[in-house]
């Protein structure tokens, strides 16, 4: 789970970049934009679970 | 936003060099406020690893941070799309060779960035405090300050792609950020939050439930006294940053003062208000971290906001501040310091709040939206990447028994307080 969550926030990263670079549309790139940290949003949601769930540090 | 001028005025220049040589209270502060918060078999270690670290940070940056952050106008590699170029990073020379230190712009830029990398260096140090090795945290350090703090620098401050979004994208002025509050604060915090994931929670802050628990600090004042140096710090941090990153004049330091005192002081009374209510009695040690959130806010927009603005970043920073402490430790994360929220969730309220209360071309939220996605979608990941392996290579926990001796004993040998840790039978008998 843990590698999802940073998978999806470089993926919202990767859209809010696209969005500057190949839209040219103000509302284009509002939209992208904020899907982009809807995704970053839920990536870092799942990393912090998955970082909750983890067994301590001492028992790695 | 305006490129730095490459040439100040005699005035601005002199007004600027005090302003920057300011700069380094701020580190010495947050490093007496991470003492502050160590307990006292750590102690030494705290501060000791902060005036290491303040070296290897300058050092790295020195040696190649500023080669890769660069400065606007300056020369930068960049790729191509759709027709326009967009800068990703500072094609400077290694150990800042052929750099101009003159009475120009760019050789103040270098020193205060410099600075600020150290105080960048001293916030992961906060979340990881009484369980990161000296090893450990020097080599982390020395990748944050060489590498991910000087891409993102270039990104918004050296004329890369965050700053373009106004000219190319016709997004606002582009990202906008004067004093630091996404480049050094919200960087650095991201960092604590990489730091204390992959170092985990101290022993004993966590009950077999999963309840998380109070580990105070072991001396307050020296928390106070970090909060009183670090706002003389400030406020050298944040003009000199005006003036160099936002391109306003040295007569605007006034108002980037005036604005740090308000928001700091509003965020103080509201934490104090706040946790009075809650529980009781205020809470010090919150109080003095919303103090020190204040400060970060404010950063981002203090060269272009009224006071009264700045009192309204203050008064969500002190709200927030101890709901935040508490949802950090509820998340699984042991931030001794505080640092995760103080630098992490303040830098990045700093960023949004340039989009609320500054009054931009439209566009600009879009911008100050995607310098937060940029920190949360590549600092992040990477920051924690480059500390899981480093960590692969070199443990950068320290070991069950020297977290129980403390990290005083474990990585120095010998206590800030000795007369309070007998450690040895031999100490019983003398």
């Amino acid at each position: 789970m843990k590698l999802v969550g940073f998978l999806l926030l470089v993926a919202g990263f990767a859209i809010v970049f696209s969005a500057f670079t190949l839209l040219a549309a103000v509302r284009a790139q509002s939209i992208f934009v904020l899907a982009g940290t809807v995704v970053e949003l839920i990536g870092l949601g799942m990393v912090f679970r998955a970082q909750h769930l983890a067994p301590p540090a001492e028992e790695r | 936003m305006a490129s730095a001028p490459l040439v100040l005025a005699p005035t601005d220049f002199i007004l600027c060099v005090v302003c920057v040589l300011l700069t380094p209270l701020a580190a010495t502060g947050l490093a007496i406020i991470n003492t502050g918060f160590a307990r006292t078999r750590s102690a030494a270690h705290s501060i000791v690893s902060a005036f290491c670290l303040m070296a290897v940070a300058v050092l790295a940056y020195f040696i190649v941070g500023f080669a890769i952050q660069g400065f606007a106008g300056g020369p930068a590699h960049s790729f191509v799309l759709r027709g326009h170029a967009w800068n990703w990073i500072g094609a400077e020379h290694v150990f800042m060779r052929k750099l101009p230190l003159d009475g120009s712009a760019v050789a103040l830029i270098a020193c205060l960035q410099a600075f600020s990398v150290a105080v960048a260096a001293m916030i992961p140090l906060g979340s990881g405090a009484e369980r990161w090795r000296f090893g450990a945290s020097c080599a982390s350090t020395a990748l944050l300050a060489g590498f991910v703090y000087p891409l993102f620098a270039n990104w918004v401050w050296g004329g890369g792609w965050l700053a373009q979004l106004g000219v190319v994208a016709k997004v606002g002025n582009g990202a906008i950020d004067a004093g630091g509050a996404g480049v050094i604060q919200a960087v650095g915090g991201v960092s604590a939050l990489a730091v204390a994931w992959v170092l985990g929670p101290r022993r004993g802050k966590f009950d077999l439930s999963g309840m998380p628990g109070a580990i105070p600090g072991h001396n307050l004042v020296f928390v106070i006294l970090g909060c009183m140096i670090a706002f003389v710090g400030w406020l050298g941090l944040d003009s000199a940053g005006a003036i160099l990153f936002a391109g306003v004049s040295a007569s605007r330091i006034i108002m980037v003062a005036l604005n740090n005192a308000v928001a700091a002081s509003t965020a103080l009374i509201t934490a104090f208000i706040v946790t009075g209510v809650r529980f009781g009695k205020p809470d010090a040690s919150i109080t003095a971290n919303a103090f020190i959130m204040g400060l970060v806010a404010v950063s981002g927009a203090c060269a272009f906001v009224s006071p009264a603005a700045a009192a309204a970043i203050g008064l969500v920073a002190g709200v927030v501040i101890p709901f935040s402490v508490e949802w950090v430790d509820r998340l699984g994360v042991d931030d001794a310091s505080g640092a995760i929220s103080v630098h992490g969730l303040g830098g990045i309220w700093g960023v949004l709040a340039v989009a609320l209360f500054v009054h931009n071309s439209p566009g600009q939220w879009l911008a100050q939206v995607a310098m937060v996605a940029t920190l949360l979608g590549f600092v992040l990941p990477v920051s924690y990447g480059l500390n899981v392996l480093l960590d692969r290579v070199y443990r950068q926990r320290v070991s069950r028994e020297g977290e129980r001796r403390g990290m005083d004993m474990a990585e120095l040998g010998a206590n800030a307080y000795p007369e309070l840790t007998p450690l040895t039978t031999d100490y019983l008998y003398r």
